[in-house]
């Protein structure tokens, strides 16, 4: 990840955020959310009794009247701020996208004749030719050629890739340049729906549309303004019987005290900085849905290769044949390898300089180099002396040796299969008929991965391996990696089954893949997560694409959606515990003038009654921006036991919900009181 | 000593919800048992009469039209033999037909299993109309309000499509709970002194040589479904503080007992249908803890006294005793007063007109949470809904999308929620504010200021929670009360009943999610204090500016 699109807060930002804070004042705008819609209508009441008081019969509280209409000008100022200020990293982010977006000559092919056209007329199925230095005019698939491409653009990392046709690396996005060689495209997308186009509407959140817990939480919030509405409205009639004539202001400041102003205020800035949270992380999520989603997983099925484990076997044991020494078997596994660019190979020779074993390299110098093919599953050197030094799948070497009339150790197989067993590679290494050994291939897990599944395990996930190796490799990596299952020998169907079977059982199942074999069971999952190096029909299928093509991301993906979900819900329970210390501060000062005696209720030991109002108004209002870092930031998070989690939040936004309101209405009071 | 009757009636309690919960739950568990011997033959027959063929489980909405067009059925047959009660059979008190208004608010009070009583049994009601009407309805409408909390259990509990059968919940409802129960405790009082009989009002002749009438009836019959069935209306005008009604200690302590055991045992019975017990102890302990506190309040508020009183020098080392009876006493008129508003039953052994202020604030809030045990299945079916209500907000701070029993909690039972908590304040609050506008409204209060308040508010909330207490003192028998009092008690049963019904039809079809380290958990105690505190912050706080000028101030200023 760089720092590109770490940026935090600039100055651009939050200049930005002021003034949209005061476009989202339009009432249409407000009433997508209803909580601060009815202080919007609460605010407007009391400014038309601020300017007409003779109207309203209100002389004598105009300066009480004007304070409480700041207030609640600031109240809304405050929730429109924390939204725009959530919204403006990622409108930003989009500018930068949009640049990459301007409009490029591309070369489009049309038979035999190559004819200059803006990139804007291209449609799908169109061929382009793109060359060194040109940008690439639409996202599509290389269908010849070779290249590095610079895809900084949308990665933010610098280092070019690597492209080519054919296979899983085969597809390119537009907007990204190439740095060498040349390539020809099949445009795959048309115009405006292209993969720049996509992510620039997401980060923007142009299209963001409620997620359904924030769909249900807004219908919960919204019943909690109707029902006290209900209760300040009928509160008047009541408390005119028995002779407390309350005032209008007085009571939209028990109104909007009461109604949960600082969730509803903070609500969508919470979702959309939990998606800027994701995407900062480098991962394009499709919709707040898919975050949500990967906060509510039980299941997790990850690709044992490129996420368990590197992938890459490394060479870490020489096991000799009887009668061998493990110097002579080191150094025909060393020969065997001196000309191997394999990963493989190279991690023959590191082997032998850890093991300190030396070799003739000399002896390599004018061999003839054996490649590996599928067929023969050996690779090797024909040194200028006529012996040949091999290495390979054991039944090949094997195959090989006796055709040349060899014998086969005895114990080869024995030290083979106890190599599989381990999780290991076994490669055997022969000269001419005589098989010396075996090298000891080891599939590494990734370091942290074991603590990972662990942490993921207490989070009550469950970790699914799949391979296409034997059950007895696959148990092998299987418990040194600590993942819950494993499916060996899988085939790309056998994932989506397993995904189905899953989801009977209620689970909710994350992958991740690259593949295009892959792109059915992505779309499957609840949480497919698209490696940007994979193909076009694997990055459709899923709802989030990782543009640093890591798949083990997808640990990372979920606990930053159970940030978002927890984020929510503390603030949630926050706002409305607030109440308690609100009720306390009010329902005293509304009818102390009437009935004296309900002094004894305020427990707070507010100065007067005016400042009551004010100072519970006030900290209604100014408890918005003081949590917008904590709605921006998410809460912290753990991995921890359900319950013990709850406990903990139950006890800072719970418990701290009911007693900083006493302790900030208070202090509040204690300066407001020094004027009225 | 008084403490100690206190905790011996509660001890019993507990100690029934197990056996009786355990009965009631293979009642409607449908699976074969052994009471089936008993009472499967009659069960058969009436099924057989009432041309059901089919006892197939119902969809949530077909379940709902089903038990609201038997209760419109019951409606249309009583309101005609209220009208017509003059010219029927049994009737030798010679009582006239019933009024219009009346006759409406009557009937609603009863299908609802309120029994908010605008008229006095013992000159309003012929004898054939209290067994034909009052009784019938203190069986269908408790019965009405068993089956649908236990649909409500099922939904969700259980995976399919289905609920349940109405028809055939009602009728084990009576034949297995209520008649068998009714049949017992109205022998047990019939031994206790409480008159059965057909014969008409008995004339003696006083000491002074003065003529009296004394009504008697059948009263015990009456009296056992009034509490199984947390009806509350009462054979006589004043209710269970008569003495042919509640005639001793010991009927006392069994009528709080039959009206409060049912409800008590049904959060254990959901335990079992959740195949988890403790899910059931869990709600049962919320209850429990919100009932202590409040008969501690009232208890308390009632032996400090009045201050007035206590101030002009009477004697306080009784407590407050205006309104109670003697043989009960302060605890047993305390506890009796806790139960039947947390049981939402409305039957009264004292006048809560003249409890303390504070002593008066009990009654009153316990029916507006409605949850406090509640009555036949309604409060069970509204602390789940709190329930839900406290995992949706609560639980997403586990970082899960909210879930209970494994099933998510989405918009749409949001939505049907919202219209649940939504109904309750406003059909009590907003009949108040009218009540307080209009001459109609005020002109009935017998009792100016402060509690004033009190009155009025008591009588909307015993209608909206169906319990049907009156702080009496009102002089409610007017068309303006009974036509709004009826309207509110129609709501306050049948809409967060249908909304409940729709809720578990919608989670008994999710895919449950199953139980992981991550799973928020509703069977521990924390969650038990979650769902105490989502019952004060959402249910109670709603109320507080309106009981603040009522009760709270009334107490405040006779300080």
């Amino acid at each position: 990840m760089t720092t590109q699109r770490k940026s935090m807060l600039t100055s651009a930002i939050v200049n930005r955020a002021v003034k949209d804070s005061f476009l989202k004042l339009n009432p249409l705008t407000m009433m997508r959310n209803p909580v601060m819609f009815v202080v919007e209508v609460g605010t407007l009441v009391v400014l038309l009794m601020t300017i007409f008081p003779g109207y309203f019969g209100t002389e004598g509280r105009v300066g009480f009247n004007l304070t409480v209409f700041l207030i609640l000008l600031f109240t809304v100022l405050f929730a429109n701020f924390a939204e725009a200020l959530a919204e403006g990293r990622g409108k930003a982010q989009a500018d930068s996208l949009k640049k990459s977006k301007q409009d490029i000559t591309a070369n489009k092919v049309t038979g035999t004749a190559i004819k200059q056209v803006s990139s804007s007329e291209l449609r799908k199925g169109d061929i382009v030719l793109v060359s060194e230095g040109e940008m690439i005019p639409g996202d599509g698939e290389i269908i010849e050629g070779l290249a590095s491409v610079d895809e900084s653009a949308i990665t933010g990392e610098s280092a070019p890739v690597i492209k080519e046709a054919g296979g899983d690396f085969s597809s390119v996005t537009g907007g990204t340049r190439v740095v060498s060689d040349q390539i020809k495209v099949r445009i795959m997308s048309d115009p405006g729906e292209s993969f720049i186009d996509r992510m620039i509407s997401l980060v923007e959140g142009a299209k963001r549309q409620k997620t359904p817990n924030e769909l249900a939480l807004n219908t919960l919030l919204t019943s909690l303004t109707l029902i006290f509405l209900i209760v300040v409205v009928t509160l008047a009639p009541i408390a005119k019987y028995v002779g407390v004539e309350l005032d209008i202001p007085v009571l939209i400041a028990l109104l909007v005290c009461l109604i949960p102003t600082t969730i509803g205020g903070l609500l969508s800035a919470i979702g959309i900085a939990g998606m800027d949270r994701v995407t900062q992380f480098n991962v394009l999520a499709m919709s707040g849905k898919a975050v949500e989603a990967a906060g509510d997983i039980n299941t997790m099925i990850l690709d044992k290769t490129g996420t368990v484990t590197y992938g890459n076997r490394m060479a870490s044991d020489f096991l000799p044949v009887k009668g061998t020494s493990i110097e002579e078997l080191g150094q025909w596994a060393a020969l065997s390898s001196a000309k191997d660019e394999t990963p493989e190979g190279r991690s023959v020779l590191e082997l032998m300089k850890t093991r300190q074993l030396s070799f003739p390299s000399q002896l390599a110098e004018n061999a003839a180099v054996i490649p590996f093919t599928a067929e023969t599953r050996m690779s090797g050197l024909d040194l200028p002396d006529g012996r040949k030094v091999r290495k390979g799948a054991v039944d090949a070497v094997k195959k090989w040796v006796a055709s040349q009339g060899g014998t086969v150790p005895s114990d080869l197989d024995s030290t083979g299969e106890g190599v599989a067993v381990l999780g290991g590679t076994p490669l055997a290494v022969a000269v001419d008929n005589r098989i010396y050994g075996i090298i000891y291939l080891k599939d590494t897990v990734k370091p942290g991965m074991q603590e990972r599944f662990e942490q993921l395990r207490r989070m009550g996930i469950k970790t699914i391996m799949c391979t296409g190796d034997n059950p007895l490799t696959a148990a092998t990596i299987a418990r040194e990696a600590g993942v819950d299952d494993f499916v060996a020998e899988s085939k790309p169907e056998d994932k989506i089954a397993l995904i189905r079977r899953e989801q009977a059982a209620g689970s909710l199942v994350a992958m991740t893949g690259d593949g295009t074999n892959d792109a059915p069971a992505l779309a499957q999952a609840d949480v497919g997560l698209a490696m940007n190096s994979g193909t076009v029909a694997a990055k459709e299928a899923a709802n989030m694409i990782d543009l640093d093509s890591d798949p083990s991301k997808i640990i990372e993906v979920v606990a930053i959606g159970k940030q978002l979900l927890m984020t929510r819900g503390a603030l949630t329970t926050f706002s409305i515990a607030n109440d308690i210390a609100k009720y306390f501060a009010i329902i005293p000062a509304m009818f102390m003038l009437a009935i004296p005696q309900m002094d004894t209720l305020n427990i707070m030991k507010l100065g007067s009654p005016s400042s009551a109002i004010l100072s519970a108004l006030i900290f209604n209002a100014v408890i918005i921006p003081l949590l917008i870092p904590l709605a921006m930031r998410g809460v912290a998070y753990k991995p921890m036991s359900a319950s013990k989690l709850l406990s903990k939040n139950l006890l800072i936004y719970g418990l701290g919900g009911v007693i900083a309101p006493f302790i900030g209405i208070k202090l509040i009071d204690l300066l407001v009181h020094v004027w009225i | 000593m008084d403490i100690l009757q206190m905790i011996i009636v509660i001890g019993v309690l507990v100690l029934l919800v197990k056996p009786l919960g355990t009965y009631v739950y293979h009642v409607y568990s449908d699976e074969p048992n052994r009471t089936d011997r008993i009472f499967g033959g009659t069960e058969r027959f009436i099924y057989r009469i009432i041309g059901l063929k089919s006892r197939d489980g119902m969809t949530w909405k077909k379940y709902a039209l089903s038990f609201l067009l038997t209760n419109i059925a019951l409606v249309a047959i009583s309101y005609l033999l209220l009208r017509l009660q003059g010219a029927l059979p049994g009737n030798p008190n010679k009582i006239g037909a019933m009024e219009e208004t009346l006759s409406f608010n009557t009937v609603i009070s009863f299908i609802t299993n309120t029994n908010l009583q605008h008229y006095s049994g013992e000159t309003g009601l012929s004898y054939f109309s209290q067994m034909a009407v009052i009784m019938m309805m203190m069986f269908t409408s408790a019965a009405t309000g068993f089956s649908v909390a236990i649909a409500f259990i099922r939904g969700i509990t259980s995976r399919g499509s289905t609920i349940g059968n109405f028809f055939s919940d009602f009728v084990k409802s009576h034949t297995r709970i209520f008649l068998p129960l009714a049949l017992l405790i109205t022998l047990v009082l019939v031994g206790l002194h409480v008159p059965q009989t057909l014969q008409p009002t008995v004339t003696a002749t006083t000491l002074e040589g003065a003529t009296q009438s004394i009504a008697i009836g059948p009263v015990a019959s009456l009296e056992s479904i009034k509490h199984l069935g947390t009806n509350g209306g009462g054979f006589f005008g004043v209710n269970s503080a008569h003495p042919f009604e509640n005639p001793n200690p010991l009927t006392n302590v069994i009528e709080i007992l039959s009206m409060w055991a049912l409800p008590a045992s049904l959060p254990y019975v959901y335990g079992r249908f959740a195949g988890n017990r403790k899910q059931g102890w869990v709600v049962f302990s919320a209850m429990m803890t919100l009932f202590l506190v409040f008969l501690a309040t009232v208890y308390t508020a009632e032996v400090n006294g009045n201050p007035v009183l206590n101030n002009l020098g009477v004697d306080a080392s009784q407590g407050s005793m205006e309104g109670k009876e003697v043989r009960f006493g302060m605890a047993q008129s305390a506890l009796f007063t806790a139960v039947t508003t947390a049981a939402t039953t409305g039957t009264v052994n004292n006048m809560h007109d003249t409890l303390t202020p504070l002593g008066g604030m009990v009654p009153l809030a316990e029916m507006m949470l409605n949850v406090v045990f509640g009555g036949k299945g309604v409060g069970l079916v509204n602390m789940l809904m709190y329930a839900i209500l406290g995992v949706f907000i609560a639980g997403l701070m586990v970082g899960r999308t909210p879930e209970f029993l494994g099933r998510k909690i989405e918009p749409r039972e949001m939505k049907l929620i919202a219209i649940a908590i939504l109904v309750h304040p406003f059909i009590i609050l907003a009949p108040t504010a009218i009540a307080f506008l209009t001459d109609l409204g005020q002109g009935a209060i017998t009792n100016p200021g402060f509690h004033g308040i009190s009155q009025v508010l008591y009588e909307y909330t015993s209608s909206a929670a169906n319990n049907g207490s009156g702080f009496e003192g009102l002089a409610d028998n007017t068309p303006f009360w009974n036509i709004t009092t009826g309207l509110v008690m129609l709501f306050g049963r049948y809409i967060s009943m249908i909304a409940m019904l729709a809720v578990a039809g919608s989670l008994v079809r999710k895919q449950p999610v199953p139980e992981t380290m991550g799973t928020f958990r509703t069977d521990n105690v924390l969650f038990a204090g979650i769902l105490v505190g989502t019952v004060v912050i959402v249910g109670a706080l709603t109320f507080l500016p309106a009981v603040v000028l009522g009760p709270i101030a009334e107490h405040l200023t006779i300080r």
